[in-house]
């Protein structure tokens, strides 16, 4: 049985030119430990998904079902992390902000600092345990984030465009360390961004969406070792062929 | 420049304007346009204010009305932070609240003191809840502000990690809208001088410094009047810089969600 079920899912919005489809009949299995990527232009409805599986927003048709259980609103088997650095609470340490999950599953103190402690060890920021958020960098403030949607032990990895807001060097340096910690947790992750190139770097399935309505064009699976090399031969071919699905170069 | 070094120039700064004041007082009782008895010089007054404190008089004043400001101040942030939060999360408490807010904020608070003698005769309870109606709206309307001002992201995210109920309002709604909360709350402490002040002259029997103001007029007492005002100064000074000012840094100014002016 898959991790993850996606039956026929769709959310309409009302406007005032009239009903929008912002996700059309999507259907997906996902296999536990498996990372799919979501990747489309904006309006392509991937964040709505994301957020549909996240529970935050009621699906207008349709039903999502996670480990048999269907979704209703969000749960702690799952963990989401947003693209806004924002999202940590600035009046917790990241220490703070990781056991948070613990703290509201009623988790003795020591042990949920302990548990914390291992997540910010997992992310590389063991130095930074009794920072304030605002001390740290966007990266750093990402890892945080990543290690506090770990720290309650979810199955699954929901993650919205986390290192879009990144620059170019730090958002490779967030790449490899998604992909090792991936490697060590296993999760099921589910990971939306527009950039292609990422994509390919993490995913072992790439979904492609496309706009108005949006729904799923096509799918790629990524049959490359790990870890992977950006530059080799193959990794173009895959990055290229993504590009020719999402109508951004002729074949 | 180091952190004491600028800490002393704030404090420099700070000093000026009022020893500037107070020299100016000083010229004005000196140079005998008005009766000295209504204008005492400052050696006077603080002789005066030497005096009554000495002899532990003025103490008991202060610290009658500090217990009227404080009680009635707690009443406020125990009813109207909640309340608040409540309004901001809930359209039916705020369709309830606010035009009932709206419609008691603009009577001053003072205008209830005849009424609350009424019903409630002289002393306490009448100073207790005059400060308290004077603190409720600030802190009411500030609350109501900062929870709605919250970043939606923080209450996404707490829900995703399961707070909900208690939790949600303990450990994400207050803390974050804690700088609201604040301004809402040094807003109040602000009408709440004002009132319990205004309180006590109508209102108390035989202490508050209020009582103290207004008893003295009758005898022509301008020293004692000016040291009662200079020690309500002084409380004020003291609580909206050291209680506010460390609650501030110790909270808003620490998480980063507010700084402090630059240079």
């Amino acid at each position: 049985m898959p991790e993850i079920e996606i039956r026929d899912v769709c959310l309409n919005y009302d406007t005032p030119s009239g009903r929008v489809a912002g996700v059309q009949d999507v259907s997906l299995d996902i296999e536990r430990s498996e990372f799919l990527c979501l990747v489309g232009p904006s309006g392509c409805g991937k964040s709505t998904l994301l957020n549909i599986i996240a529970g935050f927003l009621p699906p207008s048709g349709g039903e999502i079902r996670i480990g048999g259980k269907k979704v209703d609103g969000h749960g702690m088997d799952r963990g989401v992390v947003f693209q806004d650095f924002a999202q940590l609470f600035p009046w917790r340490t990241a220490l703070g902000n990781v056991a948070f999950g613990l703290e509201m599953k009623g988790v003795p103190k020591e042990e949920r600092e302990a548990i914390a402690l291992e997540q910010l060890r997992l992310v590389k920021l063991e130095k930074f345990v009794r920072s304030y958020p605002h001390h740290l960098s966007g990266g750093m403030q990402q890892r945080v984030a990543i290690a506090r949607a770990l720290a309650y032990n979810p199955a699954v990895l929901l993650m919205d465009e986390p290192f879009a807001a990144l620059d170019a060097l730090t958002r490779d340096d967030m790449q490899r360390l998604l992909a090792d910690v991936w490697r060590e947790t296993r999760k099921t992750v589910i990971y939306v961004t527009h950039n292609v190139s990422e994509a390919v770097y993490l995913a072992d399935r790439v979904i492609v969406m496309t706009p108005h309505p949006g729904k799923v064009k096509s799918q790629v699976q990524i049959d490359l070792p790990r870890p992977r090399d950006p530059l080799s031969v193959e990794f173009l071919d895959y990055q290229k062929k993504l590009l020719i699905e999402l109508g951004q170069m002729q074949n | 420049m180091t952190l004491t070094a600028e800490r002393l120039r704030t404090w420099r700064r700070a000093a000026t304007s009022i020893v500037g004041l107070l020299i100016f007082y000083e010229l004005v009782a000196r140079s005998g346009y008005f009766p000295a008895v209504l204008l005492p010089p400052l050696g006077k007054v603080a002789l005066t204010l030497w005096t009554t404190v000495t002899d532990g008089t003025m103490l008991h004043h202060a610290a009658a009305t500090l217990y009227r400001v404080l009680a009635g101040m707690t009443l406020a942030v125990i009813v109207a932070v909640p309340l608040g939060v409540l309004m901001a999360r809930y359209k039916s408490v705020e369709n309830f609240c606010l035009p009932l807010a709206s419609a008691l904020m603009p009577i001053p608070s003072l205008a209830w003191v005849p009424v609350f003698i009424l019903w409630f005769g002289l002393g306490n309870t009448v100073a207790i809840l005059i400060v308290f109606y004077a603190a409720t709206f600030p802190i009411l309307l500030n609350t109501w502000s900062g929870v709605r001002a919250v970043n939606p992201l923080w209450l996404r995210a707490a829900g995703a990690m399961g707070a909900n109920g208690q939790s949600l309002f303990w450990k994400v709604m207050i803390p974050a809208a804690s700088p609201f909360i604040i301004t809402g709350i040094r807003q109040a402490f602000l009408r709440a001088w004002i009132a319990v002040i205004g309180a006590e002259f109508l209102a108390a029997s035989d202490w508050g410094l209020g009582w103290v103001i207004f008893d003295a007029k009758e005898f022509l007492n301008a020293d004692l009047m000016l040291a009662s005002l200079a020690v309500i100064g002084v409380i004020g000074f003291l609580f909206e810089r050291l209680f506010f000012g460390s609650i501030e840094k110790a909270t808003v100014m620490r998480w980063g969600m507010v700084r402090a002016a630059k240079s």
